[in-house]
């Protein structure tokens, strides 16, 4: 198991093979299709001169995303006083983003994104080109993943609703798999061949 | 008969917080089957740690608690009406706990009732029978493996399949390569084969509330299930599908009378979050399982 920690560098990233197990710690962010969306229309589209109301939110982001880490994650969350506390965090599934994944990723930065279920060629080929991985956290390990997130840091975009807001949270020790990394290499895609041909053998009984 | 509501409330919450222990066994076992510092090892273990944690706070074991399925086994001269209204009250109050997430989305404007009831939500199905108790199954079925679930009809030319048991085997091979990881793996498959398309996919979910350990008492279907097992898990799709030898847990298979003119095959994928509880009434007795 290796210990990542954000920010993460571009020589650590390119370490990372497809299959290792990874314990992630440092301040991460979430979000799902909302702010996708809204990333490629206030910063990406904009060429990063987004409206004036937006420049906050901006800002915040590109801090935490330089060098960072991007959760697709719709979380269950609890108000106690002013603070905030994850109550469940498993990871939704990443593929509804491919159609955005590489832009964000080139515009802000990001080393690793965290999900379920993989993703596309044009995720896998930005992975390669910008030194970035994919991790892949356990799906519906929602208790143990809340577990790891020790501290709600801020909300931003709350509007979108609690599964669509931009989390920005501490997690420690936070469990999940490469399964694509830099070098253009895809565990779904090895997976998918290796199981093909195996239900081939097994249909030609 | 009594108020149940308070009762399917405590139902709700252990199908929700409590993993059945077949099923625990069955991911414990699979988890010494796999390659020690594997990804499919680490998954398996996470999501061991993941149900002890859930069942110690009391809190749901994946965030998707799905669509509650409610099957009802009821004595004669009781209102199945009433208990359908204690049934959905029971899913408001196990919401406002938190046992289950607001899952019942309105499809024309997109909006949450925000406490799991709406048009035929929870699912319900009522059968009387001869005793003099009532039983109640219950089965969470979450979102990400039932996009995987499928339903064949059967010739399918593309794999060959015909009308006859051999034709089935390679329809639900196809169905768990086609799923891969993504309805979270190590799943359980229910099977129904025949019956018309809707019928046959209830019949495939009504197997998913079978223990993993029951023997089917149709010979030849309790034949099949063991080797679709094993096959299944020879596809090596592993746990969230990062390879390995766990992809299936079990599997499960039911038939139903068809028409002469359709032959369909329905697959209910079930991840391994497969929640499902029951409980007892018998006088004043509750008892859960
Ligand atoms: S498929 Fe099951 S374990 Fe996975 S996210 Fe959905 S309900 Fe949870």
């Amino acid at each position: 198991m290796r210990k990542l920690t954000v920010p993460i560098s571009e020589e650590t990233i390119r370490a990372l093979q497809v299959g290792e197990t990874v314990s992630l710690s440092g301040v991460i962010v979430t979000g799902r299709d909302a702010a996708h969306k809204y990333m490629i229309e206030n910063f990406i589209h904009t060429n990063g001169q987004p409206p004036q109301s937006e420049r906050e939110v901006y800002a915040a982001l590109k801090e935490i995303l330089g060098d960072g880490v991007l959760y697709h994650c719709g979380p269950v969350v609890k108000k106690e006083g002013n603070t905030w506390h994850f109550v469940a965090a498993g990871p939704t599934t990443s593929i509804r983003e491919e159609p955005y994944e590489a832009d964000v990723m080139e515009h802000f930065g990001i080393r690793a994104v965290i999900g379920k279920g993989g993703m596309g060629p044009k995720t896998l080929e930005a992975c390669q080109r910008l030194g970035a991985v994919y991790l892949h956290a356990i799906g519906g390990a929602a208790s143990l993943i809340a577990q790891s997130v020790k501290e709600v840091l801020a909300v931003h975009k709350l509007e979108f609703g609690v599964p669509e807001a931009f989390w920005v949270i501490r997690v420690e020790d936070f469990p999940a798999v490469v399964t694509m990394d830099s070098h253009g290499n895809s565990l779904h895609k090895q997976v998918v061949q290796q199981s093909e041909a195996q239900l081939a053998a097994l249909l030609e009984k | 008969m009594q108020d149940l509501t308070d009762a399917f409330v405590e139902l709700i919450r252990r199908a929700s917080t409590q993993l059945p222990e077949d099923m625990q066994k069955a991911l414990r076992e699979a988890k010494a089957q796999e390659e020690p510092g594997s990804a499919a090892e680490n998954a398996l273990e996470t999501i061991l740690k993941n149900v002890a944690l859930a069942r110690q706070n009391s809190t749901p074991i994946c965030q998707d608690t799905g669509t509650p399925i409610f099957e009802i086994y009821y004595p004669f001269g009781v209102s199945t009406r009433a208990l359908a209204e204690q049934i959905r009250k029971a899913c408001a109050i196990a919401t406002e706990r938190a046992y289950l997430r607001p899952n019942a989305v309105n499809p024309i404007t997109g909006e949450n009732s925000g406490n799991n009831t709406g048009e035929d939500f929870p699912t319900m199905h009522f059968h009387e029978w001869d005793k003099d108790e009532l039983q109640v199954y219950l089965l969470l079925k979450g979102g990400g493996c039932e996009n995987v679930s499928t339903q064949y009809k059967l010739p399918d030319t593309r794999l060959h399949a015909g009308r006859d048991l051999e034709g089935v085997r390679r329809v639900v091979l196809d169905a768990v390569h086609q799923a891969q990881g993504r309805g979270c793996a190590p799943g359980v498959l229910g099977i129904a084969i025949g019956g018309d398309r809707g019928a046959s996919y209830i019949k495939s979910k009504q197997q998913l509330l079978r223990p993993l350990d029951d023997e089917n008492p149709d010979p030849q279907l309790a034949e099949m299930e063991e080797e679709l097992l094993e096959e299944g898990n020879q596809l090596g799709i592993g746990p969230m599908g990062f390879g390995g030898k766990t992809t299936l847990l079990g599997v499960k298979i039911g038939a139903l009378h068809r028409v002469p003119a359709s032959y369909f095959v329905s697959i209910a994928y079930m991840c391994w979050a497969n929640r499902r509880a029951s409980m007892r009434v018998s006088g004043e007795e509750i008892t859960y399982a």
